[in-house]
């Protein structure tokens, strides 16, 4: 055993307690603890608590209003479907900004990243509450049973992969808050590759969603059903991605002001503009898209009935409207039309999704489904998690205001100090 | 740099193109077996529901029960204590009585549907259900153009529930229970080819007495269960508007693009990548020349 050994071991322990203590530190919370938010949220997670505990010890029947008819309800509507469409603009920006360069929006992919794979952990998590038999969650994935002829099969996996793809996008952020120099470069050296991989399965999972709903063509009331739903799905994912990433903007970029970097702070509403216009655009190819199908499925004689005007009030009042408005906003430079417009189109990918997989499914069946308050109590709770567990990396990770991946220069020693003393 | 990225992105294509090329879109026929199935004369039933009693006897242990008292003036449907109803129906040719339960298709949405091969086809013919595969996700129950997977809701390891074609007594040689137990006649078991020539000897030989269609021969691409009538189908209760097209064909389509997607979009965007960022070196180094100058 030489001195020099011994030494180098002993460095290794000195910064392994270092380590520790900083995770240790870190994990505290910062800032007041019994704010209104956290005393509200908090609760709405201890009912879900019980709530959940009553689900796993007397099954799905016991909190939900699932039956024979409605196998798929809120929990797979909502939580699953509708928001992973709103996860899709981690998809689209890291295509602009690493596919086609626009530099200009490189300073919100990093909480845009995040967002994604934060609603991908969280609803997967959902998921998992609706699933009858949890515990054979593994076996489409450790291959003792590959049912590679089913949709679900292949959205499995891909939300799977397109995790771990926004993690290893994400990482330089954690490598940094971590102080690991090398690590972050080895990590940003892969962000480019992450990136292709993710965007591809983005594109075959968004749309497989829809494909969910090919053998169920005789279920789904035909102003939703057609053959052409994996292809809406995914131009609908593109917009509503974008929303939310308008939406949450507006929202972060008051709650965590003290957090946001000068890159973001002073290209705020350029990129908000600019995110209109394109969500404007994919809008109006999604309506004529819409229109080709609608006169394609001639569909016509539906218009008439309640769930015709039910059709119209989507169309026209949750996509129509607000992509002019859109416009509108881009062109006067607007902020507060185009978050109107943002949430006008939410609210539309909500209506369209919960239309296709609850409202318009089996819309013939004597007895409707309608969602027992536990199951929104839970959906909410899930909310609810995934927000503390965002402000709590937003209040530690350099990740507004900060370029990801590609950035040529590594923080400087003071600008982490700086960071980490925040 | 370039290249590694290439390598990645090409590595990582591949290996989900391996797992995610999933082609085989319906269960293998299996050649050398005649699959089996089951014959319904709806003309002989005369609603005893001793079918229900038999199915219920040989099911104890999977939970299967009868209803005693059953009121016929409403249609019934199979939940997951009752994998075969027998409803009464009145028709133009007055009452009819039909029993209802999984069709045992030949090509099942509930088998392609099923994600750990939990629900499959087997090379006899019935469309059974794995419990140690399932992992309760229901979107057999989705896909099933009959409506007949059913689920325990209110179990903490609950089941999907459906009429198996007793597997387990063919096994043994045995035929179906509501098959061997049918007092009047009315259910014919036998190779599915066999009993498709018996119904049309039926009708040929009867010609009034039949509608001139065998329910399950075509329909989504022909079933296990086929059935005869007097009446059209649609007034026993059946679904007419399902087509011939057997239900995984409609995500088929789908699924080849996927190979496709994931081999040529990651080049293409690595491709373009590449050109954005040559384009922009290039505008860089245009404008420190005009700065330069």
């Amino acid at each position: 055993m030489t001195a020099v050994s011994q030494s180098g071991r002993a460095l290794v322990a000195a910064e392994l307690r270092r380590f520790g203590t900083f995770v240790l530190q870190e994990l505290k919370p910062k800032g007041r603890v019994l704010t209104p938010f956290n005393v509200i949220s908090g609760a709405i997670m201890l009912v879900a608590g019980v709530l959940l505990t009553i689900r796993f010890a007397k099954g799905l029947g016991a909190i939900t209003n699932l039956s024979q008819d409605y196998p798929w309800g809120f929990w797979i509507g909502f939580d699953v479907i509708t928001g992973v469409a709103f996860a899709g603009g981690a998809y689209v920006l890291t295509f602009m900004v690493y596919i086609l360069g626009q530099e200009k929006y490189h300073p919100i992919v990093r909480v845009t990243v995040l967002n994604g794979f934060l609603a991908y952990v969280f609803y997967a998590g959902a998921l998992l509450l609706d699933l009858g038999r949890p515990w054979n969650v593994i076996n489409p994935i450790i291959g003792n049973s590959f049912g590679v002829s089913s949709v679900l099969f292949l959205v499995a996996w891909h939300f799977m992969l397109y995790m771990m793809a926004e993690f290893v996008e994400f990482s330089p952020a954690v490598a940094e808050w971590l102080g690991w120099r090398r690590v972050r470069r080895f990590l940003g050296g892969l962000t480019l590759g992450a990136v292709i991989f993710g965007i591809t399965l983005s594109l075959l999972h968004q749309s497989g969603l829809g494909a969910l709903y090919l053998m169920a063509r005789d279920k789904v009331h035909p102003l939703w059903y057609s053959e052409f739903i994996p292809i809406l799905f995914l131009v609908s994912s593109i917009f509503a991605g974008l929303s939310l990433v308008i939406f949450e903007a507006t929202i972060t970029h008051k709650v965590f002001r003290h957090r946001v970097g000068a890159a973001l702070h002073g290209s705020h509403d350029d990129i908000v503009v600019g995110l209109a216009r394109i969500a404007a655009g994919t809008m109006f190819v999604y309506l004529f898209l819409q229109l080709l199908v609608f006169v394609h499925g001639q569909r016509w004689s539906y218009l008439g009935t309640g769930l015709g005007a039910w059709y119209l009030l989507e169309m026209v009042g949750l996509v129509a409207l607000p992509a002019a408005l859109f416009i509108q906003g881009y062109r006067s430079r607007d902020l507060r039309v185009i978050r109107t417009a943002a949430v006008l189109t939410l609210l539309g990918i909500v209506l369209n999704r919960l239309n296709v997989s609850v409202i318009g499914f089996k819309w013939y069946a004597p007895v409707r489904y309608i969602p027992s308050w536990m199951e929104i109590e839970v959906t909410l709770a899930v909310i609810a998690a995934e927000l503390w567990v965002f402000r709590w990396v937003v209040n530690r990770m350099p990740v507004l205001g900060t370029a990801v991946g590609l950035v040529r220069e590594e923080p400087s020693r003071e600008a982490r100090a700086g960071v980490l003393a925040a | 740099m370039d290249r590694r990225d290439l390598f990645k992105t090409m590595g990582a294509a591949a290996g989900t193109a391996l797992v995610g090329g999933g082609l085989k879109a319906e269960e293998p026929s299996v050649s050398g077996v005649e699959p089996v199935g089951i014959l319904v004369d709806t003309t002989k039933c005369i609603g005893c529901r001793s079918c229900e009693y038999a199915c219920a006897d040989a099911h104890k242990d999977a939970g299967v029960e009868v209803t005693d008292e059953v009121d016929f003036s409403a249609e019934r449907v199979t939940d997951e204590k009752h994998w075969t109803v027998v409803n009464r129906y009145d028709t133009e040719k007055g009452t009819i009585y039909a029993k209802k339960q999984c069709m045992h298709c030949r090509q099942p949405a509930c088998a392609s549907a099923c994600l750990t091969r939990a629900m499959h086809k087997t090379a006899e013919g019935p469309v059974v259900w794995t419990e140690n595969r399932c992992m309760g996700c229901r979107f057999c129950m989705v896909s099933c153009p009959f409506d007949m997977p059913k689920f325990e809701y209110h179990s903490a390891v609950p089941r999907i529930q459906k009429c198996v074609m007793c597997a387990e007594r063919l096994a043994e040689g045995k035929q179906p229970a509501c098959v061997e137990n049918c007092p009047a006649g009315a259910l014919t078991f036998g190779p599915r080819s066999a009993l498709l020539e018996q119904a049309r000897q039926r009708i040929y030989a009867a010609p009034d007495a039949y509608v001139h269609q065998v329910y399950g021969e075509d329909e989504v691409g022909g079933t296990g269960w086929l059935y005869l009538a007097s009446v059209p189908f649609a007034q026993l209760g059946f679904r007419t508007d399902l087509g011939t097209t057997p239900f995984p064909t409609y995500t088929r389509e789908f699924l080849y693009a996927v190979p496709v997607v994931l081999t040529v979009v990651p080049p293409l965007l690595l491709a373009l990548s590449r050109a954005s960022r040559a384009r922009a070196e290039a505008q860089t180094d245009a404008h420190d020349e005009e700065g330069n100058a």
